[in-house]
């Protein structure tokens, strides 16, 4: 089209936005009462989820179309980078959030139970028989449990998910030099890798909640450690569902080794999400 | 001087003939009609939350208990700040941010329409979602109301029913709105600038814009983090807040001050930016010193997220820590002392004349001068460990915040008004309006600082019988504040509806791309970018 030089597209009027919002309320208001006792919340909550999937295929489906008509130009694709950088900056200090959260209860907080820091008259007066160490739950936590090494199914996750980032450069490359079947084989090895890791962390749990005795009521450490590896998880989840999503639209050949932003959009999420597995590693198992 | 002309789009024009009815407002993925949904959201928010202040001040109007229990007292305070915060200052800056950036910038429209609607929306659900964890408590069963005031503390925030879970939830969809409008904002100015426009060109409300976006990007996720841990240790039995199972309730203050602190500049800096171009239109003068302006926004912004803990000092921290963030808190009044002297050298030797968006602009600069003077008296420890908790802390962030972002809203809405209606507004009103308000609004606030020096503690329903005239003087005042408010909207309806017709430059002295544009603006503005030289 003669204006995709040089004029900047925009798109019509959209019934996605307020539809993906009334999808996202109901999902926070179901919540909300489900947590509460009332199973209503539980009703809304599975409507939600349902118009939420719908919504994800109508309004990325709208903008593949869109892409595949060539009405976007090169600051658009820029715009849409953009974009995703600073969505992924923002999940950064999200998970730097709860690692400072970890940092300050492991030290600050524990220096105060402990008696050694600045108020040792919690210490004193409530808790003079508890001594901190990490891991450690709490003077108020009568049930023993058992931490989480480092060197079992940690460290194999950490192996799956280095070399799944192996396997997305693999596809990009593929992509770039207009190798169809190395970008679909590194992409399904890539979701193949996505989901193990998914799976061998559901297995992790398991055993904690099974057999170490370690929930998310073990005091501080459980509660870190389930939050922390928690969202990383969930992160893992929908990164692997944006995977299967790109290998989809590979399959039907709609990358170009010149635009294929959705490609790299994920690639850098799936990097995010390795790299924060590795802080995960070695500060919640290792240290 | 308007070189600039406008075409329509006239490429395929079918597809984007100006949307009618419902779809319009509902479906719209442009930035005039977005930002215009912002600011009549944010006007409704400023009535609701006004609503409640006046209960307040009424209730404090003579000591002993009137109308509001103790609990619906707290609840008041509490819904009061978050519904001004989160529903009336930040949604009214984002609509400006949505109407004048791309004007400003020469961009045919945000960089990402439909998730600009989106951040709307997410908004909108945000505020429904905050009344009905206001309207819960009253139900059958649905537990206490909200009573911690707005920061949430636990562990009392642990012990509130039902309503507390659909708060976070709010909290949680505010903070995507605000997270998604501000990606959007900080690409659209990366972006869609006009070519020839540098970054050192972008008129001085991008740059308060962007610094803002930035802050938004780094501390909404914090507090998101915050309410989440404070969530699961309410239902899911965790114990980040909990001494008992080795966690520490004071971890959620350092989290909701990491986001609360530069929140504050949230709130400033965008009115900042604001008073930045009114300042010099009613000067005649170019900005003194718009380098130097941008640079002390930065700073601002930068030095904003390392001092969040002065508001922790009475909880005990270690010397070398308050002794941190006091240091930090004092460096920032030199830039911010550096933006109001560029506002003061900009004033100085110009031609000026006082409409009421100049009236606005002097008052801030004075007002908000004076509230960095009690910040600076606040972030000195010693002298914070008295008047922590009290009336001089609410005399001192309203005097802050109203004039510091709230007055230069109402500025933005007087100079910029004739530019979205096509109407110049009625200036002897607004005077009056202006007077009104400046009344109301110091006598309100000023006699809270006496009251908190004589040490009247805050967020408490009752009070000792010596606080009397202090309280019912500041009540008279807000009474005189809060009614006056009501010839805002009568004056943007009035502005509306007709009035004399304003031409493309409204203001005599006024520069930029906004003002070589007809007013009102049409639907599509600048789809063949203008060049700067």
């Amino acid at each position: 089209m003669a204006n995709s030089v040089n004029k900047y597209y925009l798109p019509d009027p959209s019934p996605w936005p307020i539809l993906m919002t009334a999808a996202v309320f109901s999902l926070l208001l179901g919540t909300g009462l489900s947590i509460n006792g009332l199973w209503v919340g539980n009703v809304l909550v599975v409507l939600a989820l349902a118009l939420f999937a719908y919504l994800l295929f109508a309004w990325f489906g709208d903008i593949v179309r869109e892409n595949t008509e060539g009405l976007y130009n090169e600051r658009v694709d820029s715009s849409f980078r953009q974009g995703m950088i600073w969505f992924i900056a923002s999940e950064a200090f999200f998970f730097l959030a709860f690692f400072a959260s970890l940092y300050y209860l492991r030290t600050v907080a524990a220096d105060w139970l402990t008696g050694t820091g600045y108020l040792a008259g919690t210490h004193e007066l409530l808790y003079n028989q508890f001594f901190s160490e990490w891991p450690r739950s709490g003077p108020g936590i009568k049930q023993e449990f058992e931490p989480m090494g480092a060197w079992g199914v940690p460290a194999l996750n950490t192996v799956i998910l280095l070399t799944s980032g192996a396997t997305v450069t693999w596809a990009h490359w593929g992509l770039k030099t207009g190798n169809r079947t190395l970008l679909i084989r590194g992409l399904a090895l890539t979701v193949a890798l996505g989901l193990l890791f998914v799976v061998m962390q559901a297995w992790e749990y398991q055993e904690a909640y099974q057999h170490m005795h370690l929930t998310l009521q073990s005091g501080v450490y459980g509660s870190t450690f389930f939050m922390l590896t928690g969202f990383h998880g969930l992160h893992v989840t929908i990164g692997s569902i944006m995977l299967a999503a790109i290998l989809g639209r590979s399959l039907k050949g709609h990358f170009t080794p010149q635009n294929h932003f959705a490609f790299e959009a994920v690639a850098w999420y799936w990097h995010f999400v390795d790299v924060v597995w590795l802080g995960l590693f070695i500060f919640v198992y290792i240290m | 001087m308007s070189t600039v002309t406008i075409h329509g789009h006239e490429v395929h024009d079918h597809s984007h003939a100006t949307p009618t009815g419902w779809r319009r407002w509902l479906l719209s993925t442009n930035h005039k009609d977005i930002g215009t949904l912002y600011m009549i959201f944010a006007l409704l928010m400023l009535f609701t939350g006004g609503l409640m202040a006046m209960l307040v001040r009424a209730e404090l109007f003579m000591p002993g208990i009137q109308f509001l229990q103790p609990d619906l007292y707290n609840n008041m305070v509490t819904n009061h700040a978050l519904i001004m915060v989160f529903g009336a200052v930040m949604p009214a800056a984002a609509g400006m941010a949505n109407w004048m950036i791309p004007l400003m910038i020469g961009a045919p429209d945000m960089a990402l329409p439909r998730l600009n609607n989106l951040s709307f929306w997410m908004l909108a659900a945000g505020g429904l979602l905050l009344i009905c964890s206001i309207v819960v408590p009253f139900l059958p069963g649905g537990g206490t109301p909200v009573n911690t005031g707005w920061t949430l503390y636990p562990p009392l925030s642990l012990q509130v029913g039902m309503s507390m879970d659909l708060l976070i939830f709010t909290i949680h969809i505010l903070g995507i709105s605000s997270i998604l409008a501000s990606i959007n904002i900080i690409v659209t100015l990366f972006n869609t600038r006009a070519p020839g426009m540098t970054l050192m060109k972008m008129p001085i409300f991008c740059w308060a814009w962007m610094v803002t976006a930035f802050l938004l990007i780094l501390i909404m996720p914090a507090l998101a983090s915050g309410v989440t841990m404070l969530l699961f240790d309410r239902h899911f039995g965790t114990s980040f807040f909990n001494a008992a199972g080795g966690g520490d309730p004071v971890l959620f203050q350092h989290l909701f001050w990491f986001f609360g602190h530069p929140e504050v500049y949230v709130l400033l800096l965008p009115s900042m930016g604001i008073v930045a171009h009114i300042v010099p239109t009613f000067s005649r003068k170019p900005l003194f010193g718009y380098t130097s302006t941008v640079g002390a926004m930065i700073s601002i912004g930068a030095i904003g997220m390392l001092v969040w803990a002065h508001h922790q000092y009475t909880i005990g921290m270690s010397l070398a820590a308050v002794t941190y963030f006091m240091i930090g808190t004092i460096l920032i009044s030199i830039p911010v002392g550096l933006m109001i002297l560029n506002f003061i050298a900009t004033m100085w030797r110009g031609a000026m004349s006082f409409e009421t968006p100049m009236l606005f602009a002097i008052a801030i600069i004075l007002l908000f001068t004076f509230a960095g003077m009690t910040g600076v008296m606040l972030a000195v420890i010693p002298g914070d460990i008295q008047y922590h908790d009290s009336y001089f802390v609410v005399a001192h962030f309203h005097y802050a915040l109203i004039p510091g972002a709230l007055f230069g809203l109402y500025a933005g809405v007087f100079f910029w008004l004739p530019k979205w209606t096509g109407h110049m507004y009625d200036e002897k009103l607004g005077k009056i309006f202006f007077w009104l308000t400046m009344i109301g609004f110091n006598l309100t606030f000023f006699p809270q600082h006496f009251l908190g020096l004589a040490g009247m503690p805050r967020r408490i329903v009752d009070y000792n019988l010596v606080f009397t005239e202090f309280n019912a003087i500041s009540s008279i005042g807000a009474f005189i504040f809060g009614l006056s408010q009501i010839l805002l909207p009568i004056i943007i309806i009035k502005t509306i509806r007709g009035g004399r017709k304003a031409g493309d430059k409204v203001w005599e002295a006024a520069e930029g791309l906004e003002w070589t544009l007809p007013s009102p603006p049409p639907f599509h503005t600048f789809s063949d970018p203008p060049v700067i030289k």
